[in-house]
Parts: C-alpha cells; structure tokens; sequence
C-alpha cells in the first residue's frame, strides 16, 4: 500500500473520516479539480489515485426541497443541494432554520454531526445571511 | 451523425402496439400483464409468437428479467436487449432493435413490459425499500429524500428559481394531462382536474404536490418491430422509426450538472439529426411525464421552446385539448397510466395517433410525432422521432 492510497475504498475512508468528526473530499492532482461523492479515480479527466483534502465548509444552496411528513413522524424536513465554494455539490439539508425557510442562494458552512457513532455532514444557514 | 445511422432512418417499422390492465388489474403478476400485452401486439402485428426472434424487455424488479421472459413466453430470440436504464428502456431498445433487424440478426423484434406495482404485495414501497440495498446511493440515502419526487422537487426549485417559473405553470400541465385523459377510456384519472385543484392538492415534496406526481398504476405494453420492407405486407399501417438516441449524464440527483437541462438536449439533438427534421416539424409530442416539471423540461430540451420558456409556452390550456401543440393525447403518467416505468406507453400512444385508432382524442391526420422517455431521477433520455409513410 503506497502512502497516496488509503487501505479502504474511497467510501468507507470517507465514512471513517467523518465518523471520527472530519469531512473530508477529493481533489485530483493531475487537473487539479475537487471531486464529491469520493470515488477511486477523477471523473474529470481519469487520473487515480485522488488526494484527500479539507474543504473550507463554505457553500452555497443551489436547490431545495421540503420533504412533507406526518407530524407523528417526526414533521416535515429540509433536503436541498449545496454547492461548496470548491465547486462540488452535495445532497444535504440546512439544520438551523425551517424547512420552508431554506432559500436557494444562501450561504451555508458544514458541519459534521455524528448519531451513534455515525458521521454525516449537515449545513448551517451562515449568520447575517437572509438569502 | 454518421453516415451508417441516417441510413437507419425509416428503415424499421412498428407494425403492432398493445396495452393490457392499465390502470388496476388486481389478480395479475408483473409476468401475466407483460404477456397478454406481448400477445395482444403479436396478433395486432398479424403475426404469430413463433415469428419473434427478438426480445427486448426490462423490469424494475428482476435483474435477469429477459429470461424468465423468453421461458415464459416460450420464444427463443436470436437478439436479446434487457438494458435497465430506467422508464426511458423501451425506447432507448429502439436503435439496436433497427441494427438488430438491418443486419440481419433477427426479423421480428418484440418489446415488451409488465408492472402490477399498484396492486401487487410486494409493490412500490417494498421495491424502493429494497433498492436501498440492491442499488445503493449512501451520498442521497441518508438526507432521506423522498425519491424520486425529492429529485424532481429540487430540479422543480431550480427552474422557478432561474426562470420565474410559477407553480400555477407547472398546474398547466397536470391539467392539460386530464383534459387529455377525458378523451380516453382507457386512462385512469378522468375527472375534471382545475388549476387550483393541482396547488391545493396535498404536498408531496414541495413544489410539487400529489397531483404534480404521475399516478401508480398496474399496466402492461408491448410494440413489434420489424424491417419497413416486412411491415409493407402486414395488416397495420406501419409506423416508421425515423430517429432515435439515447443520452446518460448521471444516476443521482446530486451529480447532475445543472439541474434545468437534461441528457434531453442530446438525445433529442441526436434523433432529430437522424431523422432530418426538428421540434417544429413535429405534430405531436408525448413526453415521459413523471412529474409535471419533467413536460417543462423536455418542452425545452427538445427544442419545443427555448429554456426556460417552458411554463409561459404551456399557459391557458396551450398542450391540452385544441392547444398550440399537443402533448401526452392520452393523460401521460399524470392521468392515464404509470406502472412503474412510463416510457412504452409514450411510445404506443405516438402509434396509435399515427395510425388513427386514437378515438375521441385523434389527432387530425397527424404524420410526425416524438416520443420521449425518461429514467431514474433525470438519469436517463431517449427519443424518438416516428413518422407515417408520408415521412420517408
């Protein structure tokens, strides 16, 4: 195993990473672009294997969605694609606000919340950000 | 365009359509709706089982799907085609199917597709269940989106973010799609449907409520291809295939590039090219509608208007019923049918138009006609372009 290669796949280093707290993405060292969801060669250009780097956690809601559930069942929630200032987009939601409240354009910062021993990486309306 | 595939154009011919238990069909398997659809279209097609010699057919369900369909059907196909991408298949096994027959490979083509998802036991909620496992997406599934309409919603959030398209437009088109489905028996939704119905309908994932979201029907289709010379001496008029091509950018939602253009612009560029005409030659357009922002989009992408003038193109009843351009002529997956995958039925409504056994809904000598289908979440795009004898 080289030191560029990590011992698992790029999934379950992702998921270990953010397990421990950490979210990490990809970036390819030969064109240089930023790569999510993680996978084990850049899609932009084939170039393998890909580096893993800290993003700032900035980012911007480019769509948006409230997913209609009975109150019972815990009521309605956000999810919603965000870009990072990277230029790599994700599927996420924004944790402090309403759901309808959520508006495409406003600026996000990412955090990683981990349940039960499981990360995963939620997003935060940024202050002073009104959209 | 190479030289080899316009040669394709008009070179294939669907001689025989059919449909079987739109709608409910309680009783039946996925199996037995396909089959009394692949018959129906065998003998509408004035042949036999025994003359098929190619199969083309997919499941959301069973992975090795063509052969329990070959067994159960009891051919032995010398062309098999089970490419799974989605409610666009049935029209993306267009293109091969035309090889298949111009080489020589096979003389009679059968395309074919069952779904009992309304009524079955196991049907839509088990079946998206078992996905999370069968064909996983650990970057979506956790966000819990309701799929596919979340992914539909976000496209949806996107264009009235970019355009200033409006939820009453995107009502347009649900109405348009019942207007429709007023005029044919066979659809499942017939009643009258307003504008205001369609917004105060229940949310399902906003903006789209229940009633911008195609129905979960049982149904069975299936259409026979063959050369344009075999279908000259078979008791149908024959409808030739004049273009067709497939486009895929993406599987999830989260990886496609824009979100208010589709593999559309491709698949459609492409078919249009191998049939020498455009969107403007076209006198009808039956569009995979899922959900209604899927008519806006493909309304765009394949040329009908520019982007993002879908939703002041479909204003006042303009794609229903004595509109500008008509579009789904029997209710689409909104009102008529939506068995889990809608594509050949898109397909066979463009047949049935062309050859004049539309009733109530018949187009007035209509020669052209796209049909377009669509897969996954915006995943996959293939079109169509059919024409009558009077296109070659």
């Amino acid at each position: 195993m080289t030191e560029t290669s990590t011992p698992t796949g790029a999934q379950a280093h992702h998921q270990s990473v953010l397990d421990q707290g950490r979210f990490l993405i990809q970036h390819c060292p030969d064109c240089q672009k930023h790569v999510y969801f993680p996978r084990e060669l850049c899609p932009h250009c084939g170039a393998a294997p890909l580096n893993w780097v800290a993003p700032t956690g900035h980012g911007t809601v480019y769509a948006v969605t409230t997913v209609r559930r009975k109150a019972e069942a815990g009521g309605d929630f956000n999810v919603c694609l965000v870009d990072l200032d990277e230029g790599v987009r994700l599927m996420s939601r924004v944790d402090n606000l309403a759901p309808q409240a959520v508006r495409i354009g406003q600026r996000v910062k990412a955090r990683v919340q981990v349940n039960e021993g499981r990360g995963l990486v939620v997003f935060d309306a940024e202050k002073g950000d009104a959209a | 365009m190479s030289a080899d595939l316009k040669a394709l154009r008009g070179s294939a011919a669907i001689a025989g359509v059919a449909t079987f238990g739109c709608g409910e069909a309680p009783g039946f398997t996925d199996m037995e709706l396909l089959a009394r659809s692949a018959h129906a279209a065998v003998t509408d097609a004035g042949l036999k089982m025994s003359d098929i010699d190619g199969l083309c057919t997919a499941s959301g369900g069973a992975t090795m799907w063509a052969m329990p369909v070959a067994e159960y059907l009891g051919i032995r196909p010398r062309y098999i085609d089970s490419t799974m991408i989605g409610g666009s298949s049935f029209i993306a096994h267009l293109l091969p199917a035309m090889q298949a027959l111009r080489s020589g490979q096979c003389k009679a083509v059968l395309v074919c597709y069952g779904s009992a998802q309304r009524t079955a036991s196991f049907g839509r909620k088990e079946v998206v269940a078992s996905r999370k496992f069968l064909d996983p997406q650990p970057y979506e599934t956790p966000y819990e989106p309701m799929l596919p309409p979340s992914a539909y919603a976000l496209a949806a959030s996107r264009h009235m973010h970019e355009f200033g398209t409006t939820r009453r437009q995107l009502a347009e088109v649900a109405v348009a799609a019942r207007a429709w489905a007023g005029l044919n028996p066979e659809a499942f939704m017939r009643d009258p449907l307003s504008i205001d119905d369609v917004l105060n309908a229940r949310m399902i994932s906003d903006p789209l409520s229940v009633r911008d979201c195609c129905l979960v029907t049982d149904g069975g289709g299936a259409y026979v291809l063959v050369s344009a010379e075999r279908a000259k001496d078979l008791p149908r008029k024959p409808v030739y295939v004049l273009g067709n091509a497939t486009a895929v950018w993406h599987r999830q939602i989260s990886s496609m590039h824009d979100l208010t253009v589709t593999s559309a612009t491709e698949s459609g560029r492409e078919a249009f090219a191998m049939a020498g005409l455009s969107a403007k030659d076209m006198d009808m357009a039956q569009l995979y509608d899922a959900f209604t922002i899927n008519t806006l989009l493909f309304l765009e992408d394949l040329g009908f208007c520019k982007k993002g003038e879908a939703g002041a193109f479909v204003e006042n009843g303009a794609i229903g019923p004595g509109g500008r351009l008509a579009v789904n002529t029997n209710g689409g997956g909104l009102s008529c049918v939506h068995p889990g995958m809608y594509g050949i039925f898109a397909l066979i409504e463009a047949v049935r138009q062309l050859r004049g056994d539309a009733g109530e809904r018949q187009l007035k000598n209509p020669n052209t006609a796209v049909a377009h289908g669509n897969g996954g979440t915006l995943s996959s795009q293939s079109t169509a372009v059919l024409g009558t004898a009077d296109t070659l």
